[in-house]
């Protein structure tokens, strides 16, 4: 028995290790492409054969790239934080309260995400220069809400269905407002469902490029997956190599910071809020 | 949208009216900011793609209104030659569109297969208690949050023939005995593509499962241990029921985003019969042709076979959408 | 010297034309021209030295915004710019097939370009691929054209002479990969190029069948041309390098990846841009000093050729641009000697204009210039001008076709027999 079972701890390390290897190793061939330079980079080596930082000087002491993050970091924050408000709230009427047509809402939610991106751009241009938001941040905080919204929606109606109704009778009973409810009752059993559903959202919307280039002009407005974009070898063909893996690696780490700060409301969740009640 | 929840509120009847009228109105406000935003930003372009489809609109018409009506003519037409022979045109006769039908069908289906399986497998692993896992957990969310530009050509780079680092580890592990060119040849790109796919949007079905799961009460599993059954009975009978809420939106916005796929197929193989898929058929018409009646025809009949699959999955997986049966 | 001199008188008139300016009070008037351009190498940096002189003499002020270098990011872009009748951009800087395909948003500059004396210093080819329906709508600011890469190292070890004929390559390239095989360099190709199904088949595929004879796809008077022997005959040839001299996952190539297998040494050949030669040249590429360019060989048969696609910048003047005046006269600018020299001296780009390839100044900041002249002699434009609008669509029918017979799917005669009747049906509605 005891060594079945120290056989099944060492599979499940096995494919642990198995796992995070798959997830990263492309990430850790970026990391040591980033240091090389010139016809290293077309040299396929395992470990680092060379520890070269000229392609982050370049990436970062380039034009704007700096700003860009905190352009990224500001959309793509703002936007999260306003689709979940929005989707707090209209996923608890979608979640607890019967009404007729909640099914047939739901899919009308789902359908704005089922056109191509590229479907709605020129659109959405113009809704945009009509709003006068053309070059500005808002233009990609409004778009953005095309597909963070219904996901968002989604994703929460769901988790919120699934909460006991025992919990929300007894708050009702306590003279509790919906408004109470949701914000004190259901929220903090929600944290993992809130913040996976937030972290992804946030990724789609500091990983979006087709709008980010079509709504900001300027340098100083421009997002991180444009910036990439804008990284140009000597000529029109030669593609960058090193300085956009300089530039990944340094986009993916404050994703993978908010991944370690948000990480322990991931799986926070029911054995904080205690659902007996 | 108040009609309705005033005729359920009807339906409520007697005692409870007060609060299940309370409880109505509450709804109306909560829902109506986030359809307001949505019919806001969402309405006039879902409007004008669906309505360029059913014009001659080029990039050169589309804002100054000098497109013409032209009916379904970009959807199916005929005209008849001098010889009397009929030759049919338009997006539902284009032998290319059906193709990139089938490619899109086939690649969405196996891809979402796999990443449901595959992410469900992350999650339960990420479920339990070990010493690093809040690293391992951020570890596995680096393939979806690296932008797929960057990592459909990084991918591109890897499984490159002559230089590409993935066959230099077949061949040294002895796998292989001469390099594949993975994305040139027609039967090996769609498997190139499935690969990179499902490395990419594993961490997606993955993260959402986690959630489901720890949305999962503990005393559940306790009960089910003290009671002695087996891990596996206690995870199709407790864990799968359970987490099939979660799973099934996952599921739905994998299927959507995989019948849309459109970066990572244009950037890490050729623009071949092999791999073509709607959304890239679309977006060549769009953009690099300007051709919007067309583009426009092949997005909204895209939409429409999205709504189909979604429709199907929700009938056919009994998916609880308007929550009745809660 | 004689161009010293000329700067100086310049830079004086533009001084005293400052000072009238300044006395006159009219400097305030200088308006701000805005330039659209792909980020390129250095040319965003020394933007602002560029058009210096430019700003000094006119009084204006020129502000660049950089795009992303990717051509089909760009093109999307400015195309819905231009449909918008976007006034906030002034000058567009073009590729070379964009501007027929947008010319009824661009400004006629002929005129504007005769006087400057621009249309008789530049190529006459280079002109030609920017005039629709007998406008100039793009002043030609550098440009590109693809050259045969070869090893002198290999090709003295192994006797063989510079191929001037496919036929001539493909056997070189063989007997030398199967000799350095033999030898143990197991890694060694014949011949690289770009096979990938994208706008560069296009290019490499004109190429091919331009020099066999086979027309160039869609000829200048607007006839489909492309559907006959000798072209069939060159993606043929095409074919039978895949596999063979050329690996298979150049089915999948665009000119980075055929760059790499060139610059560590497993090349004997290569198709590519004049990037290559630098980069080729650096010090820590396998090649260095150990390869040269010659012209792009021909075919065989009638009215066969060497060609070579042409590329490059232009710069286009919006209709929709408040400032058309001072637009188009920083457009005359950019593609004066002057600017061109600029350019060449600081970013390597080649100069449309013949003169300055015999500059001593420019030859000796990029020596292989040299060679380049003559490939422009055989340079061939894709066929945008008489195509217009439907370019991009024509070329990724083409290249589309083309990869279908190279990766042996189709038969090249049974491809072209198809592509000729969806070009009808695009071209002849």
């Amino acid at each position: 028995m005891a060594g079945s079972s120290i056989f099944w701890n060492v599979m499940f390390y096995v494919g642990v290790v198995l796992i995070v290897l798959i997830a990263v190793f492309p990430f850790y061939y970026a990391l040591l492409s980033s240091f090389e330079t010139g016809t290293q980079l077309f040299i396929p080596n395992f470990l680092p054969q060379s520890f070269d930082t000229a392609n982050y000087t370049s990436v970062l002491s380039g034009r704007a790239f700096g700003r860009s993050i905190l352009n990224s970091v500001f959309v793509a924050s703002v936007t999260v934080v306003a689709a979940l408000f929005l989707a707090v709230t209209a996923s608890y009427a979608l979640a607890r309260v019967r009404f007729r047509g909640r099914g047939l809402l739901l899919m009308t939610i789902l359908g704005v995400s089922m056109f191509p991106q590229i479907a709605v751009l020129s659109g959405l241009f113009e809704l945009i220069n009509w709003l006068g938001l053309y070059n500005t941040p808002w233009s990609l905080i409004l778009s953005y809400t095309i597909f963070t919204l219904p996901f968002t929606v989604w994703v929460l109606t769901t988790f919120m269905r699934d909460l006991p109704v025992e919990i929300e009778e007894a708050a009702i009973v306590d003279g509790a407002t919906p408004w109470i409810i949701i914000s004190r009752v259901f929220l903090p059993l929600l944290w993992p469902a809130l913040v996976t559903t937030g972290l992804l959202a946030f990724i789609g919307a500091w990983n979006e490029f087709l709008f980010a280039l079509t709504f900001t002009v300027d340098e100083t407005r421009r997002t991180v997956p444009v910036a990439i974009a804008l990284l140009s070898g000597a000529s029109a063909q030669e593609i960058p190599w090193g300085p956009i893996m300089a530039a990944s690696v340094i986009v993916t780490v404050p994703l993978i910071v908010l991944v370690l700060i948000f990480q322990r409301k991931i799986v926070a969740g029911l054995t904080a809020g205690g659902v007996k009640g | 949208m108040t009609t309705t929840i005033t005729a359920s509120a009807e339906r409520a009847a007697h005692r409870e009216t007060g609060l299940q009228q309370q409880r109505a109105r509450a709804a109306f406000w909560f829902l109506a900011p986030m359809l307001l935003m949505l019919f806001f930003v969402a309405a006039w372009p879902l409007f004008r793609s669906i309505m360029y489809s059913f014009t001659d609109a080029t990039s050169d018409t589309i804002f100054n209104g000098q497109s013409e009506w032209v009916g379904f003519e970009n959807y199916l037409t005929w005209r008849v030659r001098d010889n009397g022979e009929i030759r049919w045109r338009g997006v539902l006769a284009d032998a290319d569109w059906w193709n990139a039908v089938w490619n899109t069908v086939r690649f969405s289906f196996i891809s979402v297969a796999l990443e449901t399986v595959l992410g469900l497998l992350v999650a339960l692993v990420l479920n339990s208690e070990f010493r690093g896992r809040g690293l391992v957990r951020a570890a596995i969310l680096i393939p979806w949050a690296i932008p797929t530009i960057v990592s459909a050509r990084m991918w591109g780079w890897m499984l490159n023939d002559q230089f590409g680092i993935i066959n230099s580890m077949l061949l040294s592990v002895g796998l292989i005995d001469a390099p594949i060119a993975w994305t040139a040849r027609p039967d090996t790109a769609m498997i190139a593509v499935l690969i990179v796919d499902v490395w990419k949007t594993t961490p997606f079905m993955a993260l959402l499962m986690l959630a489901g799961l720890q949305m999962i009460p503990r005393d559940m599993y306790e009960s089910a241990r003290i009671d002695g059954i087996h891990p596996l009975k206690v995870f199709f009978r407790v864990t799968l029921p359970l987490l099939r809420p979660a799973l099934m939106v996952a599921v739905i916005f994998r299927l959507l985003d995989a019948l849309r796929i459109f970066d990572l197929i244009y950037v890490l193989t050729p623009r071949s019969e092999g791999t073509v898929t709607m959304s890239v058929l679309s977006y060549l018409n769009l953009q690099q042709f300007g051709d919007y009646g067309e583009g426009s025809a092949q997005s909204t009949l895209l939409f429409a076979i999205i709504a189909i699959f979604v429709a199907l999955y929700i009938w056919l997986g009994r998916v609880d959408l308007s929550g009745e049966r809660s | 010297m004689n161009h010293k001199l000329k700067a100086i008188a310049l830079r004086s008139s533009a001084l005293a034309t400052l000072a009238a300016l300044a006395a006159s009070g009219a400097l305030a008037q200088g308006v701000q021209v805005t330039v659209v351009s792909g980020a390129v190498g250095a040319a965003v940096a020394n933007f602002d030295a560029l058009v210096k002189p430019w700003e000094d003499r006119t009084g204006n002020d020129a502000v660049l915004v950089p795009m992303p270098a990717s051509t089909t990011d760009q093109f999307g872009q400015y195309r819905l710019w231009l449909a918008a009748q976007n006034s906030d951009i002034d000058l567009y800087q073009t590729d070379v097939i964009w501007a027929p395909q947008l010319a009824e948003h661009f400004v006629d500059m002929t005129e504007a370009a005769t006087q400057a004396g621009l249309i008789e210093q530049n190529f006459p080819s280079i002109i030609e691929s920017q005039t629709v329906e007998g406008k100039l709508v793009a002043i030609p600011i550098f440009t590109d054209a693809p050259a045969l890469y070869y090893r002198t190292d290999l090709l003295e070890k192994h006797g063989a002479e510079v191929p001037t004929t496919w036929a001539e390559l493909t056997e070189t390239a063989q007997k030398i990969q199967d000799a350095e095989r033999a030898e143990g360099n197991s890694e060694i190709w014949g011949f690289v190029w770009q096979g990938n199904a994208y706008e560069g088949l296009t290019c490499d595929a004109l190429e091919w069948i331009k020099s066999n004879g086979g027309g160039q796809i869609v000829e200048p008077d607007g006839t489909i041309s492309v559907n006959n022997e000798q072209a069939a005959a060159a993606l043929e040839m095409a074919r039978g390098w895949v596999g063979t001299i050329s690996p298979e996952g150049v089915l999948a190539y665009q000119e980075e990846e055929a760059r790499g297998l060139w610059q560590t040494g497993n090349a004997v050949f290569m198709r590519n841009w004049p990037y290559a030669y630098l980069l080729g040249n650096g010090d820590d590429s396998a090649v260095k000093g150990k390869f040269d360019v010659a012209p792009l060989p021909m075919g065989s048969g009638e009215g066969a050729q060497s060609a070579a696609t042409l590329g490059g910048w232009n710069m286009a003047v919006s209709k929709y641009s408040q400032h058309q005046e001072a637009a188009m006269d920083l457009a005359l600018y950019l593609g004066s000697a002057e600017a061109q020299k600029q350019r060449s001296l600081n970013e390597g780009n080649l100069p449309t204009l013949p003169a300055l390839y015999e500059d001593p100044e420019v030859l000796e900041a990029n020596p292989y210039f040299a060679r380049w002249p003559e490939v422009f002699q055989q340079a061939v434009p894709r066929p945008s001008a008489p195509t217009q609008g439907d370019y991009n669509e024509t070329s990724t029918l083409f290249f589309t076709a083309v990869h279908s017979v190279i990766s042996g799917e189709e038969d090249a005669a049974d491809a072209l027999d198809d592509l000729e009747a969806d070009l009808e049906d695009l071209l002849e509605d």
